[in-house]
C-alpha cells in the first residue's frame, strides 16, 4: 500500500528540491551590481504607486463570485458530460437538479441587477 | 402502508429527503419573490415575505410528520431516517417558525433585504436538518456550511450597523476557522477507520481494525470543531460579541437552530461511531462542561447588557447540554432532545422581549433600561419573567423539566461531580436572571414614558403566546414530549446496537 505513494513522495522532492536549488543556485551564481533600477521591486515592471490597499469597486468582487460560481460548475459538468451515457439518467436527474439550482441563483443575480457595471 | 426505503434506487433520497426539499424550494421562492417587480415595490413585502416562509416551514413539518410513517432497511445509507432526525427537526422548524414570526416587524423598521433575510433563514434550517440526517461526517460536514455560511450572511445583514458588519466578520472568520479543525478530525477519523460512514466507524472500532493513534487525534479535533459550534468554553470566545453584534432576530434563531443543530450531530457522532473509545473522549468532555457552566455562569454575573448576559447564558447551558453527550446513555439523550427543544422557545421568547423593549433597533438592551416595565406593560413583563424563569430552571417550567431529565441521564453514567456542579451553577444563574425580573417588577420607570408607546406586533405577540404556551405545557405536562425524546433516543440506541452487531 504505501509502495503506490513512493512516486508522489519522489515527485514532491524533486519539486522542493528544484525549488530550493533554483532560489540558492542563482543566489550563489550571481554577480551582484545593485543599481536603483535593479533594486525596486518590478526590476523593469511598473513604478510602484502608493501602498497595496487600494480600495476596489464592490463590482469586481460580484463578477469575481459569479465566475467561481460557473466555473465551477463546469468542474461538475465535465465529468459527468464524459460519463453521460454510462451514468444513466439518475445521473442525469441529478445534473439537472444542480443546473436548475445554479439558474434560479443567476436569475436571482439578474433581477437584484448583479450582472449590471453601472 | 408503510413505505420501506432500502435506499437502493436513488428516488428513495428524494422521499427521505422531503422536508428539507420542501423547504430548499420553498427559500428559492421567497428569495426570487423578493426580487420580483411587484414585491419590490408592496409595501407590506416583509410580512407577505414572512408568511410565504411560515407556510413553507408548515409544509416542511407535514412532511417531517409523513415520514415518521417511513421506515428504512438498514443503515448504510447517507442519510437517516429515524425517530432522532424527526425529532431535530420538529426542533429546527420551531425555531425558524418562531424566528420568522418574531422578525417580521424588526426586518420591516430596519429595512433590511426582506428576499434574502428570509431565504437564507430556510436555506440554513435547511443545513441544520442535513446536520440532524447525517449518518456520513461529510454530510454532516455539508450541513454544517449550509448552515453556517447563511448565519454568517444573516449576522452582517444590518448593513447599517458597524457592529453588525463587525459580528459577521469575527463570526465568519472564527467560524472558518473552526470548520478547519473540524474537517482535519474528519480527514484522521477517515485515515483511521477508513470510512466516512458513521456505523461504518464504530465497527471498525468495535473490531480492533481503526488505528488507534490516528483515531484519538480525529476525535479530539472533531470535539473541539463541534465544541465552537456550540460554544464551549473554551471555544465560546465569538459568542458574546457575535450573539450582542447580530440583528437581535438572527440571535434569536441561531442562538436556539445552531446550537440545536451542532448538538444532535455531536450526539450522533460521539454516541454512535465514538462509543468504542468512550473510556479516551469522556474526560474532554467533561472538562468542557465543567468549565462552561462554572466559567460562563460566573462572567453572566456581572453583565450590564441583557442580550450579552443571554449569550452568556447560551454558553452556560451549552454546559448542561454537554451533560448529555458525556453521559452517554439513551436516558441523557432523551434529556437533550428534550431540553433543546424547550430551549428553543424561551430563548427565542426571551429575545423576542428585548427586541420589542429595543422598539425593533438595537436600543434599551441594559438591564437599566427594564426598569419599569412590568407596570408600564404587564404582559410583556409576565411573558419576560416567564423565559428568565425557565432558562433559570424553575420548578412548574419547560427548562426545570429539561434539567431533570438531563441530571437522571448524568445520574444513570454516575456522574456524581458533573451533576453537582449543574445543580450548583444553576443556583448561580438565578442571580442574573432574576435581577433582570427584579429591575422590571421592583423599580420603578425613570421617565413617564419609558416603555409606554411600545408596539407589539401581531406576528410577534403569536409567537410569544406559542412561546409561553410550550414553556407552560412541558413544564407541567412534560409526558408527551418527553415520549417522543424517548422513541427518537431508541431509535439512536437500538442503531448503535445495530452496528455493534454487525461486528
Amino acid at each position: 500500500m504505501s509502495g503506490s505513494y513512493a512516486p508522489l513522495l519522489i515527485l514532491l522532492g524533486v519539486s522542493v528540491a528544484n525549488a530550493i536549488g533554483m532560489v540558492v543556485v542563482s543566489h550563489i551564481l550571481n554577480p551582484r551590481r545593485p543599481t536603483p533600477q535593479k533594486d525596486m521591486p518590478y526590476e523593469s515592471g511598473m513604478i510602484p504607486l502608493g501602498d497595496t490597499r487600494a480600495r476596489f469597486s464592490v463590482k469586481f468582487y460580484m463578477v469575481a463570485i459569479s465566475f467561481i460560481v460557473f466555473d465551477l460548475e463546469a468542474v461538475f459538468l465535465i465529468p459527468w458530460a464524459v460519463e453521460m451515457r454510462e451514468l444513466g439518467w439518475s445521473a442525469f436527474a441529478a445534473v439537472s437538479m444542480f443546473v436548475v439550482v445554479l439558474a434560479v441563483g443567476l436569475l436571482y443575480e439578474w433581477k437584484k441587477g448583479g450582472l449590471e457595471w453601472d | 402502508m408503510t413505505m420501506h426505503l432500502d435506499f437502493s434506487s436513488q428516488g428513495h433520497y428524494l422521499i427521505a429527503l422531503l422536508p428539507e426539499l420542501v423547504l430548499s424550494v420553498c427559500a428559492m421562492v421567497v428569495l426570487m419573490a423578493g426580487v420580483s417587480k411587484r414585491m419590490r415595490n408592496s409595501p407590506d413585502r416583509v410580512t407577505d415575505l414572512g408568511w410565504l416562509s411560515l407556510l413553507g416551514i408548515l409544509v416542511a413539518a407535514l412532511a417531517n410528520g409523513w415520514l415518521y410513517g417511513v421506515t428504512e432497511v438498514g443503515s448504510s445509507a447517507m442519510v437517516a431516517v429515524d425517530g432522532f432526525r424527526l425529532y431535530a427537526n420538529w426542533i429546527f422548524l420551531s425555531a425558524a417558525g418562531m424566528s420568522v414570526l418574531v422578525s417580521i416587524a424588526y426586518v420591516d423598521k430596519q429595512k433590511l433585504q426582506a428576499g434574502e433575510f428570509y431565504g437564507l433563514l430556510l436555506l440554513s434550517t435547511v443545513g441544520m436538518m442535513f446536520m440532524a440526517s447525517a449518518r456520513d461526517l461529510i454530510v454532516i460536514f455539508l450541513g454544517l456550511e449550509i448552515m453556517s455560511i447563511a448565519v454568517y450572511a444573516m449576522t452582517a445583514m444590518n448593513r447599517r450597523d458597524r457592529k453588525s458588519a463587525e459580528a459577521g466578520l469575527k463570526y465568519f472568520l472564527l467560524g472558518a476557522f473552526s470548520t478547519g479543525f473540524f474537517l482535519y478530525g474528519i480527514a484522521l477519523t477517515y485515515g483511521a477507520a477508513g470510512s466516512t460512514n458513521i456505523a461504518a466507524i464504530a465497527v471498525a472500532i468495535g473490531d480492533g481494525s481503526a488505528h488507534t493513534g490516528l483515531l484519538g487525534f480525529g476525535v479530539a479535533l472533531l470535539a473541539i470543531g463541534f465544541a465552537f459550534k456550540v460554544s464551549a468554553v473554551p471555544f465560546h470566545m465569538w459568542t458574546p460579541d457575535v450573539y450582542e453584534g447580530a440583528p437581535t432576530p438572527v440571535t434569536a434563531f441561531m442562538s436556539a437552530g445552531v446550537k440545536t443543530a451542532a448538538f444532535v450531530a455531536f450526539l450522533r457522532v460521539f454516541f454512535v461511531a465514538f462509543d468504542g473509545v468512550y473510556a479516551q473522549w469522556w474526560a474532554i468532555i467533561w472538562w468542557l462542561a465543567v468549565l462552561s457552566m462554572v466559567g460562563a455562569n460566573l462572567i453572566a454575573l456581572v453583565q450590564v447588557s441583557v442580550k450579552r448576559m443571554l449569550a452568556y447564558s447560551g454558553i452556560a447551558h451549552a454546559g448542561y447540554l454537554l451533560l448529555a453527550i458525556v453521559s452517554n446513555n439513551g436516558t441523557a439523550t432523551a434529556g437533550l432532545l428534550f431540553y433543546l427543544l424547550v430551549y428553543t422557545f424561551m430563548n427565542i421568547g426571551a429575545f423576542a422581549i428585548v427586541m420589542t423593549v429595543g422598539d425593533q433597533a438595537e436600543r434599551n438592551q441594559r438591564i437599566d433600561d427594564y426598569a419599569g416595565l412590568g407596570s408600564r406593560q404587564p404582559m410583556l413583563g409576565v411573558f419576560m419573567t416567564i423565559f428568565l424563569l425557565s432558562l433559570a430552571g424553575f420548578p412548574g417550567t419547560g427548562g426545570f423539566m429539561g434539567k431533570i431529565f438531563l441530571l437522571q441521564g448524568a445520574m444513570d453514567a454516575n456522574l456524581v461531580y458533573l451533576s453537582t456542579i449543574l445543580v450548583l451553577t444553576t443556583v448561580l444563574s438565578y442571580w442574573y436572571y432574576l435581577r433582570v425580573a427584579w429591575f422590571m417588577w421592583m423599580r420603578e420607570a425613570p421617565d413617564a414614558d419609558t416603555h409606554v408607546g411600545l408596539a407589539v406586533p401581531v406576528a410577534l405577540r403569536l409567537a410569544l403566546i406559542v412561546g409561553v404556551a410550550v414553556i407552560l405545557y412541558t413544564g407541567i405536562f412534560p409526558g408527551s414530549a418527553l415520549e417522543l425524546a424517548r422513541a427518537a433516543a431508541e431509535s439512536l440506541t437500538s442503531g448503535r446496537f445495530l452496528s455493534l452487531s454487525a461486528r
